[in-house]
């Protein structure tokens, strides 16, 4: 295998990593305001991801700067290409960054419900608009010869790329509800069990809605069996997820992490060798090899992150064993 | 154009959070050792005040960081292309090195002030204070890098990387990142004092032992931060002259090349006519900067701009004058201002000399939290205007970086945004902190 090949795995794991954390801190930050019922709630919601989210967030940083260094045109392609989009994602990861931080600095019921929303809708944003960069990426784009992005803001909001973006918005509001019943008890673990209940069939129609119009418009399940094998697995994850949801929420959380997981390797597969397909011509699509770097910085990242990214997961890991105890409505609560 | 005010506001706005994140965090931890070592509860009270104040100025540095990031692909997308090669791995490296153990490790430190043991918390506070600053270092690594390129070739219509050692031991990055982490030790010097003083002014201040106490570690602090600034900062000046002499000209409004160089502490500008209508000189003062030494010949605007005509082809190679050599005046005014206010501190937190202190030297300490951020921000000004027209000195200019992809519109639509969003989050931030520097170390410690 060669270095351009490992890279493109890189990226891809990271960008399952960030899926799946961020994943369910988008879910629990959506739910927010819907699913607490009062202040206490709110915050102990907030709070089962409140040691977590941040480092979560790295995950996407790490992987912008994944690409910039190992395939700068293919950074350069996408977020001028994907302009406005990244920009709205980039407002919503502020507002709830900030809200995270500052909702509880003041004790007015209307300053803590403003932010409560600012973070669901934060959460939402980026949410809806990487399902949509997703789909986007699957259908291919308009790029020019000079590797340039023609296609303006409003062609990204076709309907698949939207299709995509609910199913994101549904399985992470799923993932993130299974989270939340595995951090709490009584009655708000209640309500967010049957939520996760609630949000499957959605889920489940959004996904095959997905998995249909992916047939006929995108390389999803081109070139053999393995893409087959890979969409099969993440829909009979998902499914499985839901009828678990109430019995066994550990089981059904794993499931959801192994849908986004899935449905982020399948996605990269379907794009492989390329990593941003033109549909003007063929000859303009962004593959590992034109849009890389040179193989000594390859070389060098390489050294770098073989050496890093395993002592990321070891203390990563670490703090979710720190921290495994369930929240309760008697636990001290740090504002 | 857009882009560029676009990038001077995001960036400018991110390091009013991000110097204080730097130093702040050196100076918790250091409260939260002196308690684990002495077990005095005024340190933690120390550490838990500050501590809340570092969280709140750290949210919006975090949120503002994840824009630096991403811009560069969206209104920068052919530098990305030129330099992405060498540009991409610190940033890469950052993240995977620093921000990920500041993140993580915070996460800890925030919420578990009771689970593991008083030494892992304490061990919590340090990572996060070493990875903020090494994040600081790969970033400057970068910058540094666009200042004066090191280990590269150009290949392929793009600037390779061929040795990633000379990155690291590039002769600009000594300066620039010791000028970055002194300067944030001072910020944060200033932002103690001044809270410091005052809660001290409040005439009905349960806490005066507290904050003076943390005034006298204030005052530490003020002194070394401010004291090696500045000579840092001479030597960057040197250095200044012989890796990027437009940059000292222009700072310095000078037009000519001369042997024994005045330096002028203010002057006219006239950019058009490439001349100054007046000007306040010291004899020879210039030269003295740039060599230690009265003769010593500096080089000017004019015959720069010939040089560069020759070796990179036809164009105005002159940065603009009047921002550059303004903004170099007030960030070393500031600098002055600075060092004096900190004489004042140590002097005044000697025994019992900071309870009878005068209420207008205190009042001073409070607005001199102004004077680091107004240099910082000139600072960055001077270091990024004087290097125009290049965004990569002598390699690529900034008017070919751009992104092609993006529209006028789009971009005015974006620095709006931005402009509106910082701007409310701006007075949200400083509410809240005055709010919680206010309240005091019990209430905070709750």
């Amino acid at each position: 295998m060669d270095l351009n090949t490992l890279w493109f795995i890189l990226v891809a794991v990271l960008f399952c990593g960030y899926f799946v954390l961020e994943g369910f801190d988008y879910g629990v930050g959506m739910l927010v305001p819907l699913l607490g019922r009062d202040d206490r709630e709110r915050r102990l919601i907030l709070n089962s991801i409140g040691h977590v989210w941040d480092g979560n967030e790295v995950w996407l940083l790490t992987a912008g700067g994944a690409i910039f260094a190992a395939f700068p045109h293919w950074y350069a392609t996408l977020f001028s290409g994907f302009y406005l989009a990244l920009f709205l994602v980039l407002v919503g990861l502020i507002l709830r960054a900030v809200g995270i931080e500052f909702r509880s600095k003041s004790a007015s019921p209307a300053w803590r419900t403003t932010w409560d929303w600012l973070i669901c809708v934060g959460s939402l944003l980026p949410a809806l608009l990487f399902g949509v960069a997703v789909g986007n990426l699957l259908l291919g784009v308009p790029i020019d010869a000079k590797m340039t992005y023609v296609g303006g803001f409003w062609n990204l909001l076709n309907p698949f790329a939207l299709i995509v973006g609910v199913t994101f918005v549904l399985l992470f509001l799923l993932h993130g509800a299974l989270f939340l019943s595995l951090r709490t008890e009584g009655s708000l673990q209640k309500r967010a069990a049957s939520t996760a209940f609630g949000l499957w069939l959605p889920a489940v129609v959004s996904a095959v809605a997905l998995l249909v119009v992916a047939f006929f418009q995108t390389p999803l399940f081109a070139g053999g069996i393995l893409g087959w094998l890979l969409a099969g697995a993440a829909a009979v994850a998902l499914v499985a997820s839901g009828l678990l949801a109430r019995a066994k929420p550990g089981v059904a959380f794993t499931l959801t992490a192994l849908t986004i997981i899935l449905v982020t390797v399948a996605t990269f597969r379907a794009l492989f060798p390329n990593v941003m397909i033109s549909t003007l011509d063929v000859k303009n699509s962004l593959t590992i090899y034109t849009a890389s770097s040179s193989p000594y910085t390859l070389k060098v990242m390489t050294i770098v992150a073989l050496t890093l990214v395993p002592v990321v997961l070891a203390y990563q890991g670490w703090t979710y064993w720190v921290f495994r105890k369930r929240l309760t409505s008697a636990s001290k609560l740090e504002y | 154009m857009l882009a560029r005010w676009q990038f001077g506001i995001t960036t400018v706005y991110h390091f009013f959070f991000v110097p204080l994140t730097l130093g702040l965090s050196i100076l918790v931890a250091l409260m939260e050792s002196a308690y684990v070592r002495t077990g005095k509860d005024i340190y933690k009270q120390m550490t838990k005040f500050w501590g809340r104040l570092f969280l709140i100025n750290f949210a919006m540095g975090v949120a503002t960081g994840i824009v630096q990031e991403f811009q560069f692909g969206m209104n920068w997308s052919e530098y990305s292309r030129f330099v992405g090669d060498i540009f991409g791995a610190p940033l890469a490296i950052e993240a995977l090195l620093a921000f990920f153990i500041e993140s993580t490790f915070l996460g800890i430190w925030i919420f578990g002030w009771e689970k593991p043991s008083k030494k892992l918390h304490l061990a919590a506070i340090w990572l996060v204070a070493i990875a903020s600053n090494l994040s600081a270092l790969w970033i400057i690594i970068a910058n540094a890098w666009m200042q004066h390129p090191v280990g590269y070739v150009l290949r392929n219509g793009r600037a390779e990387m061929q040795d990633f050692f000379a990155l690291l031991t590039n002769p600009h990055l000594p300066f620039e990142i010791l000028h970055v982490l002194f300067g944030a030790l001072a910020t944060t010097a200033f932002f103690v004092l001044g809270i410091s003083a005052w809660q001290l002014l409040r005439k009905d201040s349960a806490h005066t032992a507290f904050f003076q106490r943390s005034f006298r570690w204030g005052a530490a602090a003020a002194i070394i931060g401010s004291v090696c600034v500045m000579l840092v900062g001479h030597g960057q000046g040197q250095w200044l002259e012989r890796s990027n002499p437009m940059k000292l000209a222009a700072a310095e409004a000078n037009w000519t090349t001369k042997d024994r160089c005045e330096f002028l502490v203010v002057a006219g500008i006239d950019e058009k006519n490439q001349r100054n209508d007046w000007g306040l000189p010291m004899g020879s003062m210039l030269s003295v900067l740039a060599y230690n030494s009265p003769s010593g010949v500096v080089k000017g605007m004019k015959d720069l701009q010939a040089e560069f005509t020759q070796k990179h082809g036809p164009g105005d190679y002159i940065p603009p004058v009047f921002v550059t050599f303004w903004s170099f005046r007030i960030m070393v005014g500031c600098g002055l201002l600075m060092f004096l206010l900190a004489l004042l501190a140590v002097w005044r937190s000697r025994g019992e000399r900071l309870a009878s202190a005068p209420r207008w030297l205190l009042g001073a300490f409070v607005l001199g939290i102004a004077l680091p951020y107004l240099a910082h921000s000139t600072g960055w000004l001077m270091a990024e205007l004087g290097r125009q027209p290049w965004i990569v000195y002598g390699l690529m200019k900034t008017s070919d970086g751009l992104s092609l992809a993006t529209t006028a519109s789009e971009v005015l639509l974006t620095v709006i945004g931005f402009t509106v969003i910082y701007g409310a989050l701006m007075v949200v931030d400083v509410w809240l902190l005055r709010k919680y520097a206010a309240l005091g170390p019990v209430e905070a410690a709750d």
